[in-house]
């Protein structure tokens, strides 16, 4: 790992040692969204924001060699269709977005039929890499200096 | 009712910054103040005195909550300003890059 | 019945396909948009078939939820109207920016965008709940926003700033209203909204409400205290997408929300009545005012549009079924004769590459086809009487002076003055005249943008063919009838929802 990159050693080791747990957390948010607090929104939003963080310690370089920029564009339409899909699959029970799976029982963390699943394909996919792709798009655009006019 | 006065005053403070700013950035931060000023009214109105928050729980029956739709459409309000938000910072740093002013007084190519 | 939410699932579906695997196959977007548009355009033709004589609305509970909770989709007339405008143009459109998008870089993210908006559209024009409504507004305005910019050129990326910060305000305006009204009224269907407002009767909140929606919904649909982005946003935008916001845009998220909201939700007064035809009037007199004075096409063709609408909002503040089915009308013609004006104004810079008029001249003998459907729209919004443009415009100057509004007769007809002589200047500075050294080499323009503009140069010529007895019933009377029925909205939906 290159020291030149990114922010300090002490910024980088209280990142490496805390994204982990920022990461679970937002996973634990999003897993929970349909019987606590909480849900595909808030939890996306926090594992978006453990990439944020990892990307301001290690500088953009570090993360676009593992995750370049056109995959991330790719996961998130990806996880717009799947939402999609969901709603659409909803015909099988009779109506546009209705909750066709088996309800089972309240407060279970395998209840609810298909929100669970449209919170995973929101949080995971669209909500998550899509507020990363709009830092990272911001961060990219090429910036050249404007010249002076006299 | 105080709150609500409080509200249309932050309204005022958000519009003030969009009508009288002259820098694009600023301009922006009025905008989000605005939308911010309209999501806490929805949230007060939907708020009742000592009331719950809106949550089914598996032992108790909860009688006096809150109206949770309010809270929802906020939310969609958020998920809408974020992405306006977004967008609009984006057209500024293309402007930045293009007439090296967020001045908008200087940003006048089109007249009439 | 079933198929209702499919013209949302489609488009918005389309975007994301098209930028999940649309990158540089340019082929493959061309083809997929222009199927799934098409498909959409004969989805609406099907709704305007099965449903003409049914006199009630068609209503839809997504998810299986009912009325006073869940999101409910209504197709009564005036939104099977709407959609068969919104997805014909669109289709034109389309196959319009299949040659003219080569242009530019990222023809896939155009028609991503595109798609989005497009599904944006349909959204508000079928939906049945209002801040549903809102979310679809924000898509569709949201995709312009960026569309406008699309060139990222210093005008471009200036007009695009000015459109959003204007429109964000708007928004604002009509997200404030709708949080008044749902503390007024606690429920968030338009139905239900209408029968708690009958209950009430009009007072301040509902006053107040009222101004915010004029303001956020007429900085949509441009009329005249709220135009200042229509010149810029239009000539900054990608001529089909001028053709887009000038066409449709500004009808199915300004006139339609004020139609829905003003006469089926609130239920029409006549304080409300006199505003829009002040408003309407103003609007005509202004934008003509300004359109003699502009050098650019397409910055004339906007502040055409700003003009045009004015007839439109006229004859929805007079109110009676005569002044009603000329709006209509006027409607249906001015997205047809204004998209094609703005597609052959697209055509003119394929082909010359300025949009200036000096620069121009003596086309006609270069350019025949373009020279010709433009002639065609010319004639009809200047209002030639064979042409579909005459029959919309002489409706609602005869249902002025028929419900008494002489004065606002006359300034309509001093209007359509005002519109023959920009025209003119349009049609003397580019067609005729002597051809300038500098176009002596140029050619027309591809098959594909030639097709849709003699197609919608078809639809001027017949327009008023709708206005003939039979075909009326099919897609002008339901929409006039469904505004003439007012409050009677909310109940017709609400007997919709439990009849089966």
């Amino acid at each position: 790992m290159n020291q030149n990159n990114g922010m300090s050693l002490i910024v980088k080791t209280i990142t490496r040692l805390l994204v982990g747990f920022i990461l679970l957390y937002g996973i634990y948010i999003v897993l929970h969204g349909h019987i606590s607090p909480g849900g595909g929104f808030a939890g996306g939003f926090i594992i978006a924001l453990s990439y944020i963080l990892l990307m301001l310690a290690f500088g953009k370089e570090e993360i676009l060699r593992k995750v370049p920029q056109p995959m991330i564009s790719f996961l998130e339409s990806l996880g717009a269709l799947m939402f999609l899909t969901i709603a659409v699959l909803g015909f099988f029970g009779g109506y546009f977005f209705s909750n066709w799976l088996p309800k089972g029982i309240p407060f279970k963390l395998l209840s609810a039929g298909t929100i669970p699943i449209s919170n995973v394909a929101l949080a995971l996919l669209e909500v998550s890499l899509g507020l990363f792709g709009i830092f990272l798009v911001l961060v990219l655009l090429k910036f050249t200096p404007p010249k002076k006019e006299k | 009712m105080s709150t609500y006065f409080l509200c249309l005053i932050l309204f005022c403070v958000g519009l003030y910054a969009i009508l009288r700013k002259r820098n694009i950035i600023k301009m922006i931060i009025g905008i989000v103040i605005c939308e911010y000023a309209i999501n806490l009214f929805l949230i007060l109105f939907g708020y009742k005195m000592n009331g719950r928050s809106p949550l089914y729980s598996p032992d108790q029956q909860i009688l006096d909550m809150v109206d949770p739709l309010p809270q929802a459409m906020a939310m969609t309000a958020i998920v809408i300003s974020l992405a306006t938000t977004a967008l609009l910072v984006g057209i500024a740093i293309r402007i930045y890059e293009k007439y090296g002013t967020f001045d908008i007084t200087k940003i006048n190519k089109l007249k009439g | 019945m079933q198929f209702i939410p499919l013209l949302v699932i489609l488009p918005l579906g389309a975007a994301f396909f098209i930028s999940l695997a649309g990158k540089n196959k340019n082929k493959l977007c061309d083809i997929f948009s222009v199927i799934i548009t098409f498909f959409l355009f004969a989805l609406s033709l099907f709704f305007v078939f099965t449903t003409h004589n049914y006199t009630g609305a068609l209503v839809y509970k997504v998810g299986g939820w009912g009325m006073p909770g869940g999101i409910t989709l209504v197709l009564d007339g005036l939104s099977i109207f709407m959609l068969t405008i919104v997805n014909f143009i669109a289709f034109m459109v389309n196959i319009f920016s299949v040659n003219y998008m080569n242009r530019f870089s990222a023809k896939d993210k155009f028609y991503a965008l595109f798609m989005l908006m497009v599904g944006g559209m349909n959204g508000v024009v079928i939906t049945g709940d209002i801040f549903n409504l809102f979310v679809f507004y924000e898509i569709a305005s949201i995709a312009s926003y960026a569309l406008v910019a699309f060139g990222t050129e210093k005008e471009e990326l200036e007009a695009s700033l000015k459109y959003t910060i204007i429109g964000v305000v708007g928004s604002l305006c009509i997200l404030l209203a709708i949080a008044f009204l749902y503390a007024y009224t606690s429920t968030l269907n338009m139905a239900n909204i209408a029968s708690a407002i009958a209950q009430n009767g009009i007072n301040s909140v509902i006053a107040f409400v009222s101004v915010l929606f004029i303001a956020g919904f007429g900085i949509k649909s441009a009329i005249v205290p709220f135009h200042a982005w229509l010149p810029d946003a239009h000539p900054a935008a990608p001529a089909p997408i001028s053709a887009m916001l000038s066409g449709i845009f500004i009808k199915s998220l300004g006139i339609y929300t004020l139609c829905r909201i003003f006469y089926n939700v609130f239920g029409m007064n006549s304080g409300i009545s006199q505003l829009f035809m002040f408003l309407g009037a103003l609007s005509i007199i202004v934008g003509g005012l300004l359109a003699l004075g502009q050098n650019d096409i397409k910055r004339l063709l906007g502040y055409s549009s700003v003009s045009q609408v004015g007839y439109i909002i006229l004859g929805l503040g007079i109110g009676s079924p005569l002044a009603i089915t000329g709006a209509l009308l006027h409607l249906f013609n001015h997205s047809a004769f204004k998209s094609l004006l703005f597609l052959n104004s697209g055509a003119i810079e394929y082909a010359t590459g300025t949009r200036d008029l000096e620069k121009l001249g003596g086309l006609r003998t270069k350019m025949p086809t373009t020279s010709a459907t433009s002639l065609a729209a010319s004639m009809s919004i200047s209002g030639i009487p064979p042409f579909a443009g005459f029959f919309s415009k002489l409706l609602i100057i005869a249902a002025c002076i028929k419900s008494g509004y002489v004065g606002y007769g006359i300034l309509a007809i001093v209007g359509a003055i005002l519109t023959i002589s920009y025209i003119l200047k349009f049609q003397k500075y580019t067609f005729f005249g002597q051809l300038k050294e500098i176009n002596k080499n140029i050619r027309e323009v591809p098959i594909f943008m030639k097709s849709s503009m003699i197609a919608l140069s078809i639809i001027c010529i017949f327009g008023a063919v709708l206005m003939m007895p039979k075909i009326a019933d099919y897609f002008l009377k339901p929409a006039q009838e469904s505004l003439t029925r007012g409050m009677k909205y909310s109940d017709l939906v609400t007997q919709a929802l439990y009849e089966k």
